[in-house]
């Protein structure tokens, strides 16, 4: 085993959350919108946190990989975009399904491997897409996605419908060659999409800083490609909230792409087989502190929220969740009539006569 | 009816359909005012101007990210991928994206997209810019694959293609792009899935596609000097492949040959030959014969890669000795 923090990760020093900018309370923001992000917030979470159950009781097979303590980004992008926007995520877009509208109980049973999932069983935690209501799919290899929605905005653009199209991605995906190709590609034509980099800190097991060349791994590429350099705290709704209806709000009316680096940290291991052992353990312990769930309780408390509001919207998630699970509990496993259907726009699978 | 050349046939099949289309677009390497590296593409720009001809970065990931996301957000596209063999720097786009999303999603989004790209050898161009890569197309489940062999075919062939509503790989033999021939007047589509005999016969069968196509038909028409009929079939589609028309060829001559220039290993002959011996095997008169460039990348010397890709004297040599052997027995 060795000592050196060089290649012991647990060993570094660690990466300390900023502390939270209270001036935020008194942001431009209403309180339906932040009650709505509240919602989100605990949607995610709650939804995540069965997920995680589910696993346990080995109901869901595969993997899976969740955004607990992330929840604030997709939260905020998700209450800034409209209807008609497009996202696109990644293999962790559990959440970004979620901030979008996708129904809990189709996206639960997806998990499970059912047929009354939102991909019919065909697609799994790793892919949830419900084009219907804008989200365009989880894509599950490092990269490709940002070179997909940069497709989806030059449609939009052509189409000149206004509509913008949001990528999400994590830390470890600025290191692939599709991220620079597709900033190039956005910045060149001018494109209606946000790249929103939710950086977690780890590249899967691997500190990002110990294998990137620069500190903040979006930001800092963000010059190369006449882009503005944009941090922010990704643990902080209201702070996602604002970022994102700005950015969101420049590509619509055609002054191009933005790239967004929000900080943020995973509560778990990065997938399903992780239990994180990388970490130092301080900071393990600084990042709980900021979590962005209980934080923006407090925030709104103390704005003026009554409590009971806020226990509300628990309650009624809580109960969101148990029917979603439910629903996907009765679901039958899917039957072979569906295992050779959908290859084709013709709904089948023939490629010979 | 209009002489056209292959290359020439390229551009007037999606100049048709842009006429036809307001809404497709194509995008790709040095195609707008360039007209391509193969001038493909010629003439586009000005009739259809630069958003609905875009050139590109040297990003192939960028360019058939680009396409995907137009396709499934409602606009048909046509990407190029300047040499196949680049297919290899975005194969995780064509492989793992464009090909799987609709099953992934259970058939939530369609991708009617082509991408057109520049195959094959005997241009002298070396071990990267000459492979034929039918079958690392063929092998994913979710693409079609294309490969005419005529202008007339580039033409049809490719207009169907782009009305195809699922991704298209569409192969564009580089040693066919001088060739010419007369061409139909008017509007032309064809349909995938469909092979054609090229020259009846009764004595064998060979199937080839793209350039082997006139090496099959040249060493053929020797045969017929030697009393040997032989049907030539173009297969044009790999997927979807027209195996009835090979199958009813084979019951009826009882010997099958492939001609492929791709490397031998798991070339797309492997899999005729299979559905061959599944399906007509009590018809056959002897084993079916792969005639194939070895497996090696191709070497840039024109002495060597004419050595390597299958000839007319290869084809005729091969299958005089095996219907002569068969005749015998």
């Amino acid at each position: 085993m060795p000592t050196d923090p060089r290649y012991d990760y647990a060993l570094r020093e660690p990466r300390l959350p900023s502390p939270v900018d209270t001036s935020l309370a008194e942001a431009d923001i209403d309180k339906g919108t932040r009650l709505g992000m509240y919602r989100k917030l605990q949607e995610l979470r709650q939804f995540e946190k069965r997920a995680y159950d589910l696993f346990m009781q080995n109901l869901v097979k595969g993997t899976s990989h969740l955004s607990l303590g992330m929840e604030a980004i997709a939260a905020g992008f998700g209450t800034a975009m409209r209807p008609d926007d497009y996202t696109f995520a990644t293999y962790r877009g559990h959440a970004h399904s979620l901030a979008r509208g996708m129904e809990m109980g189709p996206a639960m049973a997806e998990l499970l491997g059912r047929e009354n999932g939102v991909l019919g069983g065909k697609g799994g935690s790793m892919h949830l897409t419900d084009a219907k209501r804008g989200m365009m799919g989880s894509y599950a290899i490092i990269g490709a996605h940002l070179c997909i929605a940069n497709g989806a905005a030059w449609s939009a653009q052509m189409r000149g419908t206004d509509q913008v199209a949001v990528a999400f991605f994590g830390d470890g995906t600025t290191n692939i060659g599709a991220f620079h190709e597709a900033l190039n590609m956005a910045s060149i034509w001018n494109l209606p999409v946000v790249f929103v980099c939710e950086n977690n800190l780890y590249m899967e097991y691997t500190p990002i800083d110990a294998i990137t060349a620069v500190d903040n791994p979006a930001a800092d590429r963000a010059g190369a490609y006449g882009l503005d350099s944009i941090l922010i705290d990704g643990n902080d709704p209201d702070a996602v909230f604002l970022t994102a209806r700005d950015v969101i709000a420049k590509a619509r009316r055609g002054d191009g792409p933005s790239l967004v680096e929000a900080v943020t940290y995973r509560s778990g291991g990065h997938s399903r087989a992780d239990p994180g052992k990388y970490r130092p353990e301080a900071e393990i312990e600084a990042w709980k502190g900021r979590d962005p769930i209980p934080m923006y309780h407090d925030r709104l408390l103390s704005m003026g929220t009554p409590e009971g509001e806020l226990s509300s919207i628990e309650r009624e998630v809580a109960q969101a969740v148990d029917a979603a699970t439910e629903f996907a509990k009765a679901g039958a496993e899917p039957g072979e009539s569906a295992l050779m259907t959908d290859v084709w726009a013709d709904g089948g699978s023939q490629w010979r006569n | 009816m209009a002489e056209l050349s292959y290359r020439d046939a390229v551009a007037y099949a999606i100049a048709q359909e842009m006429r036809r289309d307001p809404n497709l677009v194509m995008l790709g390497e040095d195609i707008a005012a360039a007209g391509g590296v193969f001038k493909t593409t010629v003439g586009l720009l000005d009739e259809f101007g630069p958003d609905r001809v875009r050139d590109t970065p040297i990003s192939e990931q960028a360019i058939l990210g680009a396409a995907m996301g137009a396709a499934m957000t409602g606009v048909p596209v046509i990407a190029e991928i300047m040499f196949s063999d680049f297919i290899a720097v975005c194969f995780d786009m064509l492989a793992n994206e464009i090909a799987k999303s609709r099953y992934m999603t259970d058939g939530q989004v369609s991708f009617p997209m082509v991408v057109r790209t520049a195959n094959g050898g005997g241009s002298r161009f070396g071990a990267q810019h000459s492979q034929s890569v039918e079958n690392w197309c063929m092998m994913i489940p979710g693409l079609k694959v294309v490969a005419p062999s005529t202008p007339e075919d580039v033409v049809g062939l490719l207009a169907a293609s782009i009305r195809d509503p699922d991704p298209v790989v569409f192969l564009e033999h580089k040693s066919l792009m001088a060739s010419k021939a007369e061409i139909p007047d008017g509007e032309l589509v064809d349909q995938l899935g469909k092979a054609k005999v090229v020259r009846e016969g009764s004595d064998a069968t060979i199937a080839a596609l793209a350039l082997m196509v006139p090496r099959a038909l040249e060493a053929a028409e020797r045969l017929a000097n030697d009393g040997i009929s032989v049907e030539v079939i173009d297969v044009r589609t790999l997927v979807p492949l027209d195996t009835r028309a090979l199958l009813t060829s084979v019951s009826k001559t009882g010997r099958f040959f492939t001609v492929e220039e791709n490397p031998r290993l798991c070339g797309w002959g492997a899999e005729l030959v299979s559905i061959i011996d599944e399906e007509v095997f009590w018809d056959l008169d002897g084993p079916s014969i792969r005639i194939t460039t070895p497996h090696i990348p191709l070497p840039a010397a024109a002495a060597l890669e004419d050595m390597a890709v299958p000839s007319v004297d290869r084809i005729y040599e091969t299958v005089l000795k095996s219907v002569d052997t068969g005749s015998r027995s």
